[in-house]
């Protein structure tokens, strides 16, 4: 018990310790590599929750492929953030507006799903131990109930994939691509070609 | 009260040392037999000086090269380039936690294992691209950007082979992976699965003929050029084991882990842990051998592989698998 509350507090203060980190590192590399480090400490806090299908998800579509593709980006831009940080007295009312309805609508949850509220049950912090694993659970529900949002979803993504190909799908001339197939089908037929040269002319 | 906390952590911690200790001394092996291997292939006799047969050559290379000076380059980015060995090395552990050696030889038997193992090899990325961005230097920033491109294109594949072994065993755990291949082996059914799984084990270990991100011909030492003393041992250490890991995944997944070829009696009562590691010394064999014969792939020719040629195919034996099981009802419960 003391276990699971010592790991949680270490998870969750490291999360938003880094998260903090993500917005004041001067290195936008060192940013994305704390991002990383709050991305894997939520991991840390589902799998708390008994989702260990949710936290190992995030670990490899967030962390292992977005997160790798991010810090490939920020390492090959020359990011100038002394340009990005001008304006921050300009957007500062913008953002603060911003937090505070955040900090409200997070208070409300708190305050009006009392009845309703774990808290209320005394349940214990730990993963709730059922017969069926999550994985199933998960599939379960999505495959039947939420299907064609599911579905939808696929689409969305689909979309946004041949979207993005085509603007950066450019058919230059003159640029020299390996034809596999007619490298393959090359005999010694019609490779070579045989000349007779005459002496003193060439060919 | 306080005493079962203790001991709780002093058998995890004992179980934690009883798996690193013998995956280290496997990579020092490791690296003897890849040594020797390479030099039967090549007709030379291979390191013969230290000890009988040169079996102790690993153990002097790693004293000399920890007594060594560790130089950390002025121009770099000094917290992260200690760091990025350090997170390779822990990475390549980490994934053992969850490796059924034997029938309840595990540390941890968690229900999504093979995720967890997928989850840590693909973490395995960002130790290189720390190191080559932390050196602040041309050749291992090529070989970090390299990387990137490389392991984040062959998971894909190896996502895809996973969900078709998944698809005929109905459960992430990784003993359970085990268990269904009683009747036969995956390698049998799922054999084109099971050469991508291979390839892709090879990109996703750096391996040649994929070892674009460190190409000593091209890029002095790719990804760790700056490198020097233990943060270089620490390097060369998570590169082995987790080629030993990638070769573990490969027997569960598709050699049958620990199981024997058949359920015959000679067979049957070898322990399990010793089928195991036959079968992946076997792997481990693989590797060596396609490293002494192949050329290195041209970085066109390895991305092409990758999205045109594994992808698709990968992609399309999914619906095949799981179409034949659904026609002849051999779904998992």
């Amino acid at each position: 018990m003391i276990l699971y509350s010592l790991t949680f507090y270490l998870f969750s203060s490291v999360a938003v310790l880094s998260a903090l980190m993500v917005i004041s590192a001067k290195n936008p590399v060192h940013s994305v590599l704390f991002l990383i480090l709050s991305f894997v400490n939520a991991s840390g806090l589902f799998v708390l929750l008994g989702a260990e299908f949710l936290a190992m998800i995030l670990v490899v579509v967030y962390v292992g492929a977005v997160a790798v593709l991010f810090l490939f980006v920020v390492m090959m831009l020359d990011i100038n953030f002394v340009k990005l940080r001008e304006g921050f007295l300009q957007y500062l009312p913008f953002g603060a507006l911003l937090g505070i309805v955040l900090v409200i609508e997070l208070g409300i949850l708190f305050l009006t799903d009392r009845s309703s509220n774990i808290y209320n049950n005394q349940t214990p912090l730990q993963p709730i131990v059922s017969e069926v694993e999550n994985t199933k659970m998960i599939g379960q529900i999505l495959y039947t109930e939420y299907f064609y949002l599911f579905q939808i979803c696929g689409i969305i993504l689909l979309v946004a994939m041949i979207g993005s190909i085509t603007l950066t799908l450019r058919d230059k001339g003159g640029v020299k691509r390996q034809n596999i197939d007619s490298q393959n089908t090359v005999d010694a037929s019609t490779a070579i070609e045989k000349k007779k040269v005459k002496i003193g002319e060439g060919i | 009260m306080n005493y079962d906390i203790l001991i709780t952590g002093l058998i995890i911690v004992a179980q934690i040392l009883a798996v690193v200790v013998p995956v280290l001394i496997s990579v020092a092996f490791l690296v003897y037999a890849e040594r020797k291997v390479l030099a039967l292939i090549q007709l030379r006799r291979g390191p013969n000086i230290v000890g009988p047969f040169g079996i102790l050559q690993s153990f002097a290379d790693a004293l000399k090269l920890i007594t060594k000076e560790n130089i950390i380059p002025s121009g770099s980015n000094k917290i992260v380039f200690i760091l990025a060995p350090i997170i390779t090395m822990v990475l390549s552990l980490a994934g053992w936690a969850v490796i059924p050696f034997a029938p309840g030889w595990v540390v941890s038997d968690i229900n999504v294992g093979i995720m967890y193992l997928f989850a840590v090899s693909s973490l395995g990325v960002y130790g290189i691209i720390m190191a080559g961005w932390a050196s602040n230097s041309q050749y291992p920033f090529l070989g970090a950007l390299r990387s990137a491109a490389q392991m984040v294109s062959y998971e894909v594949s190896i996502g895809f082979v996973i969900i078709t072994v998944l698809l005929c065993v109905g459960s992430l755990n990784l003993s359970k992976i085990v268990l269904a291949q009683q009747t036969v082996w995956f390698a049998i059914p799922l054999l084109p699965m099971f050469i991508i799984f291979f390839i892709s084990a090879l990109a996703e270990t750096n391996r040649l003929p994929f070892d674009l991100p460190e190409d000593e011909s091209t890029l002095v030492a790719g990804f760790f050029t700056e490198y020097s003393s233990a943060s270089f041992v620490l390097f060369f250490l998570g590169e082995y084991a987790s080629m030993i890991l990638m070769s573990s995944m490969t027997v569960i997944l598709f050699l049958g882990g620990w199981l024997p070829p058949f359920d015959v009696y000679p067979l049957n009562v070898v322990p399990g842990v010793i089928w195991f590691t036959v079968k992946v010394i076997f792997i481990l064999f693989l590797f060596i051998w396609v490293r002494g014969t192949f050329p290195r792939y041209r970085y066109d020719q390895l991305m092409r592989l990758g999205w045109k040629v594994f992808l698709p195919f990968s992609l399309f034996w999914v619906v095949v698998t799981s179409g034949f099981l659904v026609y002849f009802d051999m779904l998992p419960n």
